[in-house]
């Protein structure tokens, strides 16, 4: 493409960039066994926890950083990084009047309102700043239907029985190398229990927030969907702008009991780093849902802006009779962005069914990649999946890239795969354009079609957003 | 053979102009020794045109003769570039003006190739389009109930089935539909100037009489049409009051419709006479095509 009024549409500087002047407490940088004890004291944690942490990290030593995705990065200094760090404020405050006034600021700046008067009306947030949770909306509300709605060091304290009894069952601790990293050193993150019966009554949300510069975030989060209960829970995430890259390898488990219900939904807009690739997060998560249950639902819905490098496959285990597994995923790269995601769908019980949905969008020099695995246990009669993998480029310097990998054990197994890749073409623009349709909404037209069957899965509260976010992310990228 | 192409040019160079035109309308767009390339290559080398309030005009010539490009560099196309001259649209410099702006302003391009857009809605489409034109107009922006009556009452106008509303825009329609979505567009966008690319070409004798009689009801004393077409058939439909015969970049002959029949009974064989009688030769090429 060669319009250059094109290319003079600078990008949009990052809307959440900004630094968070608050007193932190922070240990020294790099880790170790005494690294370790001390996070777990930090926290008051009891023996049965702190044993984790202690397997996992002896674990993590005997491992290697895994290097089988299509992604570059300079090798990580795990000694160089500071494994906790919270802003001074020791107790969490039975109030939000006793919160720090800079902290709800940053929040409100970032358009998550904390306050009484200000909060999503049906969405309960948990705010989670650094190393740990500042504050959680509507606990009290959401506590009569008997949904626990906490941070996950809260939950330790107050729901000890049910973490011990969860965590770690659906990515143990030795799954991988950032899982084992995670689960020795994870500091905050969100717990939701949802009992038998409960169908949760509003929409439970946790805002990740980093802020300190050398910090590396490790959060965990489990929720848990007793028998026929259900809930949809959103996660977001933003970072201000260092020209360092910040380490964030985060564990989610999910776990859906008998008929049970889960949607999970991110939208994922960390730091990216600048258009030369200079900072930025590098995202290296473990997401997992286990349909424990016949009948049972876990439906992942991602968009992903942000980040270095994104490496991340929310996956599901669809244990139970009949269970059924979903990914929706709108995967967006522009500048020197490096994207490998995708899922796995495990079938391991009869008439599993999984759809899988991936709409990756490569602007600018990045490279975004689908890696998606379909097996189908010998056990899992009548199983079906249909995949569905669009990729759209946006100029001549990006590149996509598909690996579906398909691992079936059962002769009347159903699997489907469809794959598509098109370019957005300057004729299409100019089309749009000679409509009197401005530039960029002609390309923000173009993605939000490309990407509709993710974004009506999303939530109605963040669809809008989710489109938005998507088209400031894009802007100056077509040229 | 010599002889019946200097007397074919003679009896072109002297037909009477047929349609009385008005001398004293508005000039809607004046184009003035415009001189445009594409990808290095300069495609026209100077044309010139006057286009008036009410009038048709045609303009004909084989491939390559610069017809297509023509009507991109008046939209705006960032491939094209302009290289000298100058376009005046109801006085304002054309060429300085975004695109969109173009369009919002009262230009309309009916594409002779529409492209196929996945994913966007063709009446979310068309109601963006039709706001961004009534807003530039000073109107109220049309909600999607009041939108929906009017492109309903607007597709009547080319016979088109509601059920394309519900589709992805110009995706998997067939070249009749996509032509046919194309003058609904400029039914509802209702532009000053309408420059219509090849309109004609790949349409069925039915959908031409239905393209043409849209393009007719939406001709008025305040607004002009350009035609761009190789063959009289779509002239026999929509009477054009100038015709123009373009070729090697340039406009080669100017007259009245009867310019267009003979062309029709003569074919273009006097064009290289009188090319190389100017010293050019017509270099075809691929963009006119594309």
């Amino acid at each position: 493409m060669t319009s250059t009024a094109v290319s003079d549409l600078v990008s949009q500087p990052y809307k959440y960039g900004f630094v968070t002047d608050i007193e932190t407490v922070k240990i020294a940088k790099g880790l170790s066994e005494d690294v370790v004890r001390l996070i777990s004291a930090k926290k008051q944690e009891p023996q049965f926890l702190l044993d984790f942490r202690l397997r996992a990290f002896r674990q993590w030593l005997q491992m290697e950083e895994p290097d089988w995705a299509a992604l570059g990065y300079p090798q990580i200094d795990y000694q160089d990084i500071i494994y906790y760090a919270a802003p001074k404020q020791q107790t969490k405050k039975a109030s939000l009047d006793e919160v720090d006034p800079k902290l709800l600021e940053t929040f409100d700046k970032l358009g998550i309102p904390l306050s009484e008067q200000k909060r999503l009306s049906n969405v309960a947030v948990d705010a989670v700043f650094d190393s740990v949770s500042i504050a959680t909306t509507f606990k009290a509300q959401l506590a009569e239907h008997g949904v626990v709605f906490c941070s996950i060091s809260e939950a330790v304290k107050e729901h000890p029985e049910l973490i011990e009894r969860y965590l770690g069952t659906v990515v143990p601790s030795n799954d991988n190398y950032f899982a084992a990293l995670n689960s020795a050193v994870f500091s905050d993150g969100s717990f939701v229990y949802i009992p038998k019966g409960v169908s949760c009554p509003m929409e439970l949300s946790t805002y990740f927030r980093i802020n300190s510069g050398d910090t590396g975030q490790f959060e965990r989060t489990l929720i848990v969907a007793e028998e026929q209960a259900s809930v949809s829970y959103l996660e977001g995430c933003t970072a201000p702008m260092f020209d360092t890259n910040q380490l964030h390898a985060a564990v989610v488990e999910l776990v859906a009991l008998d008929d049970a219900s889960i949607k999970y939904s991110t939208v994922q807009n960390w730091y990216a780093g600048d258009e030369n690739g200079v900072g930025g997060i590098y995202n290296f998560v473990t997401k997992r849902g286990q349909c424990r249950g016949a009948r049972s639902k876990i439906s992942w819905t991602q968009v992903e802006t942000g980040s270095a490098i994104t490496w991340k496959y929310p996956s599901c285990v669809l244990q139970g009779a009949d269970s059924v597994g979903e990914f929706y995923s709108v995967a967006l790269t522009n500048n020197r962005q490096q994207a490998d995601t995708g899922t796995k769908m495990i079938h391991v019980g009869p008439r599993t069914r999984s759809t899988i949905v991936s709409k990756g969008i490569s602007a600018g020099h990045s490279s975004n990649s689908y890696r998606g695995l379909v097996q189908i246990g010998p056990q899992a009669r009548g199983a079906k999946n249909y995949s569905q993998c669009d990729s759209m480029l946006i100029g001549d310097q990006a590149a996509a890239n598909t690996y579906p990998y398909i691992r079936s054990q059962q002769s009347d197994a159903v699997v489907e795969h469809e794959a598509s890749t098109c370019r957005m073409s300057e004729d299409q623009l100019f089309y749009l354009q000679s409509r009197g349709i401005g530039f960029e909404e002609a390309v923000s037209m173009m993605v939000s079609g490309f990407c509709r069957d993710v974004f009506n899965q999303l939530p109605m509260e963040f669809a809008a957003e989710a489109d938005k976010l998507l088209s400031l992310k894009l802007e100056g990228s077509v040229g | 053979m010599i002889s019946r192409s200097l007397k074919t040019c003679i009896a072109v160079c002297f037909s009477p102009v047929a349609a009385v035109i008005r001398t004293d309308a508005p000039v809607l767009l004046e184009i003035r020794d415009l001189q445009a390339s594409v990808e290095g290559q300069t495609i026209l080398h100077g044309v010139n045109l006057t286009i008036r309030a009410g009038e048709i005009h045609a303009v004909m010539g084989r491939n390559g003769s610069g017809k297509s490009t023509l009507s991109k560099v008046l939209a705006g196309h960032p491939a094209y570039s302009v290289i000298s001259g100058s376009v005046l649209y109801r006085g304002q410099d054309l060429l300085a003006l975004a695109p969109e702006q173009r369009a919002r302003l009262g230009l309309f391009l009916g594409f002779q190739y529409p492209v196929e857009i996945p994913g966007v809605s063709n009446l979310e489409f068309l109601r963006v389009a039709t706001n961004a034109r009534r807003d530039e107009r000073g109107e109220d922006e049309l909600d999607t109930f009041a939108f929906e009556n009017l492109v309903r009452q607007r597709m009547s106008l080319v016979q088109m089935d509601p059920a394309f509303l519900d589709r992805s825009l110009n995706e998997g329609f067939s070249g009749g539909e996509k032509k046919r979505n194309e003058i609904l567009q400029m039914a509802l966008l209702e532009p000053v100037v309408a420059i219509l690319d090849e309109t004609d070409s790949g349409l069925d004798i039915d959908a031409l009489r239905i393209v043409a009689a849209g393009v007719n009801e939406l001709s008025g004393p305040d607004n002009a049409t350009l035609l761009i077409t190789h063959y009289q058939r779509l002239l026999d439909l929509i009477t054009p009051d100038h015709v123009h015969v373009m070729a090697a970049g340039r406009i080669l002959r100017s007259g009245g419709a009867d310019l267009a029949l003979e062309l029709e009974r003569t074919g273009y064989d006097w064009v290289d006479q009188e090319l190389s009688r100017l010293g050019v030769t017509a270099a075809p090429s691929l963009a006119e095509v594309s």
